[in-house]
C-alpha cells in the first residue's frame, strides 16, 4: 500500500516548527496503520516534557469555557499550550459536529496555542482511541503543558484517568443528586474538583457536597486528598486558583517520584495495547482462521460444537507470528 | 480505513444569522463528515489559522453581510500565506449573481445560495475528495 502523505517531508516541517506540518501529521495519527507508526517512532524520542491535564465532565459544565481561560492564564506566564477537544463521533452517520472552539474563540490569534478537534471515532472511554499519539504530537512539537478535554461524560467513560497526570473534574450545581450517582465513576478519578458557573446561587452548598463525599474517601497515608474549588468561566473567577490547585497537584506528583512511575505505567499499557492492536490485525487478517472457522461453523450451528471448543481447537492449530497469514510491509 | 472529511463551516465578520451555517453544519456530520463549527464573529485570521490546526480538507463560509467580496479573497490569501493552499473554499450566503461569478474567477470552489439542498452541498464535497471513498 503506498502511502497518501509524503512523512518525510511533514517530519522535517514539523521540525522546523511548522504548524501546518504538525496539523497533517496528526490526521496522519488519526488515520492510524503504517504511516501513524512511522510518525510515532520518528518523535518518539522527543516526547516526555509535556505535562498532560484531563478535564471531564457531563456535558454542559462549562469545560470548554474553563480549557479556554485556563490556557489564557498558562500563557500569561508563557508556556506554550497544546489543547485536544473531543466531541462525539455519531454512531448513525460516522460524522460528527465538533463544536468546542465556539468557547475558545479568544485563544485564535495566539501562536502559541494549538487547538485541535477529535472525533471520539468509535471509542467509548470519551476520549479519542489516539489520544496518547496526538500528545505525542503536540509534545514532541514543544508544547509545555497539554490540555485534554473529553466528550461530555456520565459515569463509565473515564479513560482520561489513563493518560493525564492531573485529571480535572468539573461539575455544576445542577448536577446535584447526580453527584450521588457519580460517587463510583467520575468522583474516583479527579485529582481536583471544580464547581463551575459559582456564580449561580446553589453553588456553595453543591461545593460542599463535594468536599463532604471526598472526606469519605479512604486515601492512603501521605497520598493525594482530591481537591475542590469554584470557578466561573462566564465572569472569570477562580481560574487562577484552579490553575494553582493544578501546579500543586503536578509538584506533588513531582516530589513523591510519581510522574516518573506514571510514565512508566502509561508506557507499559501503549505496549501492551499497541502489541494486542497488531495480534488482532493479524488475525483478523489470518486467512487459515477464516478457513477453518467457516469449516467448522455448520458443525456449531447444529449444536454439535460449542463455540469455546472451537477456539480452543484453533488456539492449537494458530500460532500467532509464524503462520497467522501475511503481514504487511515487513 | 477510508479517511475521513474534515469540513470547518465558519461566519465570517458582523452578521449575527447562523442559522444556516448551522443547518449546513449539521447536513455535513449526518453525511458523514467531521464538521467543525467555530461560531460568529470570526475574523478570516481566526478562520484560517483554525483551519490549518484542524488540517481540514474544505472551508465553508456563511456570509449574509455583504462582506463576501472582502473575505473570501482574504481568507483564501491566509490559507496562501500559511501554507494550506490546498484547503478547497467554498461558501453560501446572500451573494449576487455577478459577485458569484467574480468569486468563483478568484478560485472559490462553489457558491450555494438560498433554497440549497444541503444534499447537494454533501455531493459536491464528497466529489470533491475522491480519495476519501
Amino acid at each position: 500500500m503506498s502511502s497518501r502523505y509524503d512523512i518525510e517531508g511533514l517530519l522535517a516541517r514539523f521540525l522546523e516548527g511548522q504548524t501546518a506540518a504538525a496539523a497533517r501529521l496528526i490526521t496522519v495519527l488519526e488515520n492510524g496503520g503504517e504511516d501513524a507508526e512511522k510518525v510515532l517512532d520518528a518523535i518518539f524520542s522527543r516526547t516526555g516534557n509535556a505535562y498532560r491535564v484531563g478535564f471531564t465532565g457531563p456535558p454542559g459544565a462549562g469545560k470548554s469555557s474553563l480549557v479556554s481561560r485556563l490556557a489564557r492564564r498558562f500563557r500569561s506566564e508563557d508556556a506554550k499550550i497544546g489543547i485536544i477537544a473531543i466531541d462525539p463521533t455519531s454512531p448513525f452517520s460516522g460524522g460528527a459536529l465538533l463544536g468546542d472552539r465556539i468557547r475558545m474563540q479568544s485563544l485564535f490569534e495566539d501562536p502559541g496555542v494549538f487547538v485541535r478537534s477529535l472525533a471520539s471515532r468509535g471509542s467509548l472511554g470519551g476520549i479519542s482511541n489516539c489520544t496518547d499519539e496526538v500528545c505525542d504530537l503536540m509534545d514532541a512539537f514543544g508544547k509545555d503543558m497539554i490540555l485534554i478535554e473529553t466528550v461530555g461524560v456520565g459515569q463509565s467513560e473515564l479513560e482520561i484517568a489513563e493518560k493525564a497526570h492531573t485529571v480535572v473534574v468539573i461539575l455544576v450545581p445542577e448536577s446535584g443528586d447526580g453527584i450521588q450517582a457519580m460517587k463510583a465513576g467520575l468522583m474516583e478519578i479527579g485529582d481536583i474538583f471544580v464547581m463551575n458557573k459559582s456564580d449561580h446561587s446553589d453553588a456553595e452548598v453543591a461545593a460542599m457536597e463535594i468536599e463532604d463525599s471526598i472526606k469519605l474517601k479512604q486515601v492512603p497515608e501521605g497520598g493525594w486528598r482530591p481537591l475542590v474549588v469554584m470557578t466561573s468561566a462566564k465572569e472569570d473567577r477562580g481560574i487562577g486558583d484552579l490553575a494553582g490547585l493544578i501546579r500543586k497537584h503536578r509538584e506533588y506528583l513531582e516530589d513523591n517520584d510519581l510522574m516518573r512511575r506514571k510514565r512508566k505505567k502509561i508506557l507499559l499499557s501503549r505496549v501492551r495495547n499497541a502489541l494486542m492492536d497488531r495480534m488482532e490485525r493479524r488475525l483478523r487478517g489470518s486467512e487459515e482462521v477464516k478457513r477453518i472457522v467457516s469449516g467448522r461453523m455448520e458443525e456449531v450451528y447444529a449444536g454439535r460444537l460449542s463455540p469455546y471448543r472451537l477456539v480452543r481447537e484453533l488456539d492449537g492449530i494458530v500460532t500467532i507470528g509464524r503462520s497467522a497469514g501475511p503481514t504487511h510491509g515487513e | 480505513m477510508a479517511r475521513m472529511i474534515r469540513v470547518l463551516v465558519a461566519k465570517p465578520g458582523l452578521d449575527g444569522h447562523d442559522r444556516g451555517a448551522k443547518v449546513v453544519a449539521n447536513a455535513l456530520k449526518d453525511a458523514g463528515m467531521e464538521v467543525i463549527y467555530t461560531g460568529l464573529h470570526q475574523t478570516p485570521e481566526m478562520i484560517a489559522e483554525s483551519a490549518v490546526q484542524e488540517d481540514v480538507d474544505i472551508v465553508g463560509l456563511s456570509i449574509l453581510s455583504g462582506a463576501h467580496m472582502t473575505m473570501f479573497p482574504r481568507v483564501m490569501e491566509l490559507l496562501k500565506e500559511k501554507g494550506a493552499e490546498h484547503i478547497v473554499v467554498f461558501g453560501g450566503g446572500i451573494i449576487p449573481a455577478e459577485d458569484v461569478c467574480r468569486l468563483e474567477e478568484m478560485g472559490v470552489a462553489r457558491i450555494f445560495g438560498p433554497g440549497t439542498d444541503t444534499g447537494d452541498i454533501a455531493s459536491f464535497i464528497k466529489g470533491s475528495f475522491p480519495d476519501t471513498e
